[in-house]
This record gives structure tokens, C-alpha cells and sequence, in this order.
């Protein structure tokens, strides 16, 4: 596995888009933090840019690199290495590659500032954490639907919506659902609503520690009182954990029994 | 050596392979051949375990290749589209799949017989078709495996190649492998090859030598036997 790891990571390391996106990251945590001049202004701004960019880079990513590798699959299916190895080298080849464009990206302007003397170092690790955890969660979930679906155009429609879905339509909903039932109490059910999406867990759990929970209002309270603790950063973790291997597995079950 | 027992595959609710045995014990060159849609891949691909079959049984060397992977290093496999990363070079592809399967020479000659030298600082990406086929042709003959299976070889290839890989194969049978090939091309199945498994609808309708089957179907070539044989079955 770790030969596959190591040939997809190469490949991608010398893509001319690894760049790209690394550069993007660099360009824009550089001019956050010198027009800002704030560490946690800044952490927040690339949290709103991250929440939404990490996941789709991850699901185009991941789509697009396993079906321009069908063919290579191909021969290495071929060789005298198991299924599993194969795609899960691929699968953590690509997660690997984009978390450290990411990882570099903010993290070299942020250590240039000072981020090591400053008090934003945790906020700051929290995000690029829940980056990190978006990456691998995205990525896995455009692999489920790349092995699912032969037709490249299919498979890169579904992707696209699934990224839609949790990524935007999945909060209008949500809010929706919250003026609908205003009269009740609806502090658990806005819990578990935003447990079950990785986006919306991960804005929620930056956001509290970033300390501007007031601005939620009630809920935020509740919220506050959750993921604040050691005990909710714990659970949210898990859950941002299992949102990352239950694909995994997923992935692993599917390319056992597909046909090449 | 390939023992394939009722073989039975089918694609959504499209049936490819239906019930076919074959076994191949003997060495020599055998070629696959069939209409197109007839299964021939869908049967190479078995083999190789790309494709799960729905039933039955394939054994490689006496070995039930079912969830195992360690049989594929007695195969060496020629794949129809050579598609490879493109951000590799020729050279690294190379070393890759060796990293991958152990260590082999021979791949030192071959890059010399095809004239590779000057491609392999290349990007995989940059190449022609011709010269994508001959790095496939060399990442699989540097192996010394017992079995090989090529399917379509001669796609792209330029005379001079296409004369050098006859010679190639014709090395490898010569060392006692057995070789599969598929091909549309008939002059080079009857160049090349001692025995013809006629894939139709899913099942062997022929299996024997070229003399035989010309004689069976009354024909001189084997381009008119194949279509007699067609004609036969009523396709």
C-alpha cells in the first residue's frame, strides 16, 4: 500500500494544480493577515474560505483523479498487489497531497507572522485540523461515487451535488426547518443537525472556540455549552473521525467486488 | 496450467460469459479470438481477477485465484489501452513497477530494441500512441513470467516494431511460456499462433489448431474459416 501511496502522492506532488491550489492558500492567508494585521481576524476569514473551498477542491479532486487513472488502475490491478492496497494508496496518496498544500499554503504565512507567540495558535491548529479532516472526508466520499459510477460525466454531476448539498443547500434547509418549528425546543435537533453534516460541524466547532458564540444568540448558548467543553471537541472529533473512515470502508467494500 | 470451470458472468442483466470451460494446459501460443461483445476480455480479465465472476471456478498453476493476489506474479499482462500517469516519466514508470514486482534486467534490452532510449526523460503524457504501446510492451515482457496474456498487442505498433515483437514472442514461447493473445488482426493470429479458442455468445464454439479448423470449415485462410464459422452459427 504504501509503494501506491507513495507513486500517487509523487504524480500528484508534480501536478501542476498541487500548486496552484498551494499558491492559492499562500497568496490568500499573505494578504489576510497584512491587511488585517490580526491573527484571529484572519482565522476567521480563512475559516469561511476553507469551510466552503477545502471540500470542493477535495471532491473534484478526487474524481477527477480516479477517473484519469482508470486506465493505470488498470495495470496495476493487474500486478500482484490486493485491491485494498491500491485504492486505499490512492485514496490517501491524494488526501495526503492536498492537506499539505493546505497545511503549507496557511501555514508558512501564519509562522512568518508569529503565529508560534501568539494566543490564535490554537484556533489556529483547530483549523487547519477540520481542513485536514474536510480533505479526507471529501476526497473519500467523490471516490464512493467515482467507483459507483463508469460515466465520468455522471460521476462528476453527483460529486458536485453531494458537495451542493452539504456544503450550501444542506444550511437552507436546516434553516428552514428551524423557522418552521420555532415553537419548540430545538436546541438538540440543531445539535444533531449540525453533527450529521462535516461542513456545518466544522464551521460550528471553530467558531465556538473562536469565542463569538454571543453572536448565535441562544443556541449559541447550548452550542457553547456542547462543543466548548473538552468533552464536545471530543465528540465532534469522533464524529469528524467516522465521517472520514466510514467512506473509507466504504470505498474498500466497493472496489472488492467491482469489475475493471 | 489455466483451468477455467463454468464460468458464468454477467453484466447488469446482459449475460457475457455462460458457463465456459477451458483449460489450458499445454505451452504455445493460443489465440482468443470472437466477434466483438463475444467476451473475450471479460475472459482475459477473469483470469487476471479484474473481473469478479459471478460463478464458478479459475485456477492458475492449480491455484483457485479467488481473494488472492500472489498468483498474478506468474502473469504478465499486455493491456488493450496503455494509459499511464501522465505526470511520469518513462524511466519512473518503469522503476515503479518494478519497485512493485521485484527486480528484473531485462527490461535494459528491450528499452534498446524499441529505440526507447531518447523517450525515457519523457513525460508519459507527451508520448504518441506507437510509443506508449512500446513502453507497455516492455513493462511486460520484463518479467519472466510462465503465462502471458496480450490483448491486441499490435495496436499503433510501426512495421519495424510490429517485426520485433513477432520476434519477442516467438523468443518467449521458444522458452516453454504460454502465451495468450487477442487480436482483429487474422494475418498475425496465423503467423503467430499454434491453437484458436473461438469465443461466441459467451461460450467456446472452437477450440484446435488453425490446420483443423481451415479443414473443418473447408477454407484456405483463416480469415474465411473465422467467417465460416460465423456463418455456421448463424451470426
Amino acid at each position: 500500500m504504501f509503494k501506491i501511496l507513495k507513486y500517487s502522492f509523487y504524480d500528484l506532488a508534480r501536478s501542476r494544480w498541487s500548486y496552484i491550489y498551494f499558491l492559492f492558500y499562500l497568496v490568500l492567508a499573505l494578504v489576510l493577515l497584512f491587511l488585517n494585521h490580526d491573527l484571529s481576524k484572519a482565522v476567521i476569514t480563512l475559516m469561511n474560505v476553507i469551510i466552503v473551498l477545502v471540500p470542493l477542491i477535495g471532491t473534484i479532486f478526487g474524481v477527477m483523479y480516479y477517473y484519469n487513472s482508470r486506465e493505470f488502475t488498470e495495470l496495476l490491478l493487474a500486478q500482484p498487489i490486493k485491491r485494498n492496497s491500491i485504492f486505499l494508496g490512492q485514496y490517501l496518496g491524494i488526501s495526503i497531497s492536498l492537506s499539505l498544500s493546505l497545511f503549507l499554503g496557511i501555514g508558512i504565512p501564519f509562522a512568518l507572522y508569529g503565529l508560534f507567540n501568539s494566543a490564535a495558535i490554537w484556533d489556529f491548529s483547530l483549523l487547519l485540523i477540520t481542513g485536514v479532516f474536510l480533505t479526507f472526508i471529501f476526497v473519500a466520499l467523490a471516490f464512493n461515487i467515482s467507483l459507483r459510477n463508469e460515466n465520468k460525466i455522471k460521476g462528476f454531476g453527483y460529486a458536485v451535488l453531494l458537495w451542493l448539498f452539504l456544503a450550501v443547500i444542506y444550511d437552507g434547509i436546516f434553516l428552514m426547518s428551524l423557522i418552521l418549528f420555532e415553537d419548540y425546543p430545538l436546541d438538540k435537533l440543531s445539535l444533531a443537525g449540525t453533527m450529521l453534516n462535516p461542513v456545518d460541524l466544522s464551521r460550528t466547532l471553530i467558531l465556538l472556540k473562536l469565542d463569538i458564540s454571543a453572536l448565535l444568540g441562544y443556541t449559541g448558548a447550548v452550542f457553547k455549552q456542547f462543543f466548548g467543553t473538552n468533552l464536545g471537541l471530543f465528540i465532534s472529533l469522533a464524529v469528524l473521525f467516522l465521517w472520514t473512515i466510514v467512506p473509507t470502508f466504504s470505498i474498500l467494500r466497493k472496489a472488492r467486488r467491482k469489475d475493471f | 496450467m489455466i483451468e477455467i470451470t463454468s464460468l458464468y458472468k454477467k453484466f447488469n442483466k446482459n449475460p457475457v460469459l455462460l458457463d465456459l470451460d477451458l483449460d489450458i494446459r499445454e505451452k504455445g501460443i493460443f489465440a482468443i479470438l470472437g466477434p466483438n461483445g463475444s467476451g473475450k476480455t471479460t475472459l482475459i480479465k477473469s483470469i487476471l481477477g479484474m473481473v469478479i465472476p459471478d460463478k464458478g471456478e479459475i485456477k492458475v498453476f492449480g491455484e483457485n485465484i479467488k481473494r488472492t493476489s500472489e498468483y498474478r506474479k506468474k502473469i504478465d499482462y499486455l493491456p488493450q489501452i496503455a494509459n499511464f500517469p501522465s505526470n511520469l516519466k518513462v524511466k519512473e514508470l518503469i522503476k515503479m513497477i518494478k519497485d512493485l514486482r521485484g527486480n528484473t534486467e531485462r527490461d535494459l534490452h528491450l528499452i534498446e530494441q524499441f529505440g526507447l532510449e531518447p523517450h525515457l526523460d519523457k513525460k508519459l503524457g507527451n508520448l504518441s500512441g506507437g510509443t506508449k504501446q512500446k513502453v507497455n510492451i516492455v513493462l511486460t515482457f520484463m518479467f519472466d513470467s510462465p503465462i502471458l496474456i496480450l490483448d491486441e498487442p499490435t495496436t499503433g505498433l510501426d512495421p519495424l516494431a510490429l517485426i520485433q515483437l513477432k520476434n519477442l514472442i516467438q523468443k518467449e514461447k521458444k522458452k516453454g511460456k504460454t502465451i495468450l493473445i487477442t487480436s482483429h488482426i487474422m494475418s498475425f493470429v496465423e503467423e503467430m499462433t499454434d491453437e484458436i479458442v473461438f469465443l461466441l455468445e459467451g461460450n467456446i464454439h472452437f477450440k484446435g489448431a488453425i490446420q483443423t479448423l481451415k479443414k473443418d470449415t473447408q477454407q484456405n485462410d483463416l480469415e474465411h474459416a473465422i467467417a465460416a464459422l460465423l456463418e455456421k452459427n448463424n451470426v
